[in-house]
């Protein structure tokens, strides 16, 4: 069979699946819809969690980013695994104990405020939509490039598969889909890696072979060093020492952002204990490990296939899967001194070689001669990633629509059968926007997801985190903080980044930050700004201080 | 009670410093602050800053969530405040 008929059965299965799955866990309760009825095992939540978590972005492009970043590529490592600490250990204990469905519900009460509700709300719904318009844009370049249908339609299909499991089973049903969504992308993602490790280092594990040395009898990480140091680029394992302010900051507006963010916050709802929203991060981010540590030894497998195959090669000995591949124009060679050999080198007049980071991870079965079935593999895989993200984000957007907006702020006599009904119209409506908005991506999808890292990062981090650990803070303090750390990020992110109509240049940035990194410090500035204003207002009510106490202990 | 609510919960925030200071120094500090002066160590195949950064990190990330919730649960059970 080939490639082609592979890809068809694998995605054709998974995807039939996932509708079984949804048929089995239907929600009867707006409990159910919101939290899957809050009894998911904690070893299942960890599992819906990294499903959730990984989006098309880690599957997708994040080795072929590590790839050709080398050693920085450790920010997005670092960045989008170190936030789960943070969740363990300061949020999801205390989320759970408080035991609503929402962060505009925990921020609403906390801080006794309606306001402080809508501004959660309004941050939610914007982080959240830029987010998911992201993955139908997955789904959408994932169906056309592999499955020969157009780009809309493989949105469509992607739209028509979640719109069934989330109208239907609400968050039920899209935790048990992405439990067998988890399988397949982590399956997807291994099995690849593994055959490649063993071809060049003799050893099954990519994270020990990442490590060990290559037949030639060299430290793999050796020898891609040497290679890259005599095309002229950077030593891949060397620090950029230029770049380290930058890098601390990324890293942290990721790690922050992290633990902000709505749909991965929204998950340690749906356990029944204290106890068990606290195992289950650490379970989460055991299984997210495992493709996080394989990705970078899967990045400098692929660098070093793509030296060898193309450096000093002549063109017309290029392998097949070339010729596929340059059709997309996503990889190409242009014979600048006409020599009919490429030259793939760090100097930009006498490169011939341009690829796209976005094709490694998709190519890499082809680049090292794997068999036909192992590509339909990462195709379903790379779905499954980016159908996972899509459904949680568009619960948070339902939720907050039917709950928070509805429910506790326009209408709150609605019955609890006219909030479900309100919760599935307004996950059909989210669905449906997010995938016309899939189809017609703005530019910038990309910057705008580094916006949603930085106000997650400036407004409900500090917000949830002083509402817990400091007694003393009020709705003044909470609200100006979150003001000041949104304005003051959005406005920086806006300034510098071209493509959303800024007028800033790299010399202009601040130490030396660059947008992906500003949200660092548009969180301390809503630290210090929350603070200081608590400080000089009165302090909350004795109810909200006595509902602290409570949240602070698992029972009492 | 209310005192043993507060010894629980100063207990519970040591805890926190010591973990969160461990996050911050294998990422922040070994991965990058230190990554260029740890690069001159090896650790098998890799350079070791190298290592913190792109492996390291995300496996002490995994063990620090595991010890974290090893001790609550049994400070939980000292003070009597865990779930039935």
């Amino acid at each position: 069979m080939d490639t082609q008929a592979w890809t068809y059965i694998l995605v054709g299965g998974t995807f039939f699946l996932y509708i079984i799955i949804a048929i089995f866990s239907r929600a009867s309760s707006t409990n159910e819809f919101y939290v899957a009825g809050g009894g998911v095992h904690p070893i299942l939540n960890g599992m819906a969690t990294a499903a959730d978590w990984m989006s098309a972005a880690s599957f997708l492009s994040m080795a072929g980013l590590i790839a050709f970043m080398g050693y920085s590529g450790g920010q997005y490592l670092m960045g989008w695994t170190g936030g789960y600490v943070l969740l363990a250990l300061l949020l999801a204990p205390y989320l759970r104990k408080f035991g609503k469905y929402t962060i505009p519900d925990f921020i609403g009460e906390r801080y006794y405020s309606k306001n402080a509700r809508l501004v959660a709300l309004i941050c939610v719904l914007f982080v959240s939509f830029t987010y998911v318009v992201g993955q139908m844009k997955g789904v959408g370049v994932a169906f056309a490039r592999f499955l020969d249908v157009p780009f809309d339609t493989g949105v469509l299909i992607g739209i028509g598969i979640v719109f069934f499991y989330a109208v239907l089973g609400g968050m039920k049903g899209i935790t048990y889909t992405q439990v067998a969504q988890f399988c397949v992308l982590i399956f997807a993602f291994t099995v690849p890696a593994i055959f490649i490790s063993l071809q060049m280092t003799g050893n099954p594990i990519p994270q020990f072979g990442f490590g060990s040395k290559t037949n030639e009898g060299v430290y793999l990480l050796e020898k891609l060093n040497q290679l890259t140091l005599d095309l002229g680029f950077d030593k891949y394992t060397s620090v950029n020492k230029d770049n380290m302010v930058n890098m601390f900051f990324i890293t942290a507006a990721l790690m922050f952002g992290t633990a902000g963010l709505p749909h991965v916050i929204v998950r340690f709802f749906t356990v029944p204990k204290v106890k068990d929203a606290r195992v289950s991060a650490g379970w989460a981010l055991l299984f997210i490990a495992i493709l996080y540590t394989s990705a970078p030894a899967v990045a400098a497998f692929a660098r070093i296939n793509i030296i060898s195959t193309f450096s000093n090669t002549p063109i017309e000995n290029l392998p097949s899967w070339f010729k596929k591949w340059e059709n997309t124009g996503l990889l190409s060679v242009d014979d600048k001194n006409e020599d009919g050999v490429v030259q793939y080198v760090a100097s930009e007049e006498l490169n011939e070689l341009s690829i796209d980071r976005d094709i490694i991870v998709l190519a890499n079965p082809e680049i090292a001669n794997l068999p036909p079935w192992v590509i339909g593999l990462v195709v379903a895989g790379g779905l499954a990633a980016a159908l996972s993200t899509a459904a949680g984000l568009l619960l948070v957007i339902s939720t907050s629509i039917s709950h928070d907006l509805l429910k506790n702020y326009l209408k709150p006599d609605i019955t609890e059968k006219g909030e479900l009904w309100a919760a599935r119209i307004s996950i059909a409506v989210a669905v449906i926007a997010s995938g016309i908005a899939g189809m017609n991506p703005p530019g910038f999808v990309a910057q705008v997801v580094a916006l949603a890292f930085g106000l997650a990062a400036s407004s409900f981090f500090p917000a949830i985190i002083l509402g817990i650990f400091d007694k003393r803070m009020n709705r003044e303090g909470a609200i100006s903080g979150m003001i000041i750390g949104i304005l003051f990020t959005t406005a920086y992110i806006i300034f510098f980044t071209p493509k959303l109509g800024g007028i800033g240049t790299p010399e202009g940035f601040w130490f030396g930050i660059s947008p992906e990194g500003i949200g660092t410090l548009g969180m301390l500035f809503n630290f210090i700004t929350a603070i200081l204003v608590s400080r000089m207002t009165d302090s909350p009510p004795i109810k909200i201080q006595e509902l602290i106490e409570n949240i602070r202990i698992p029972r009492n | 009670m209310k005192i043993n609510k507060k010894k629980y919960w100063k207990q519970n925030l040591k805890y926190l410093a010591i973990l969160l200071s461990i996050w911050f120094l294998v990422s922040f500090l070994c991965g990058i602050i230190f990554a260029d002066y740890l690069n001159q160590f090896m650790l098998g195949g890799f350079p070791l800053g190298f290592w913190f950064a792109n492996q390291g990190a995300i496996y002490f990330f995994v063990i620090l969530i595991f010890i974290y919730v090893f001790l609550m649960n049994r400070l939980d059970k000292k003070y009597k405040v865990d779930e039935v």
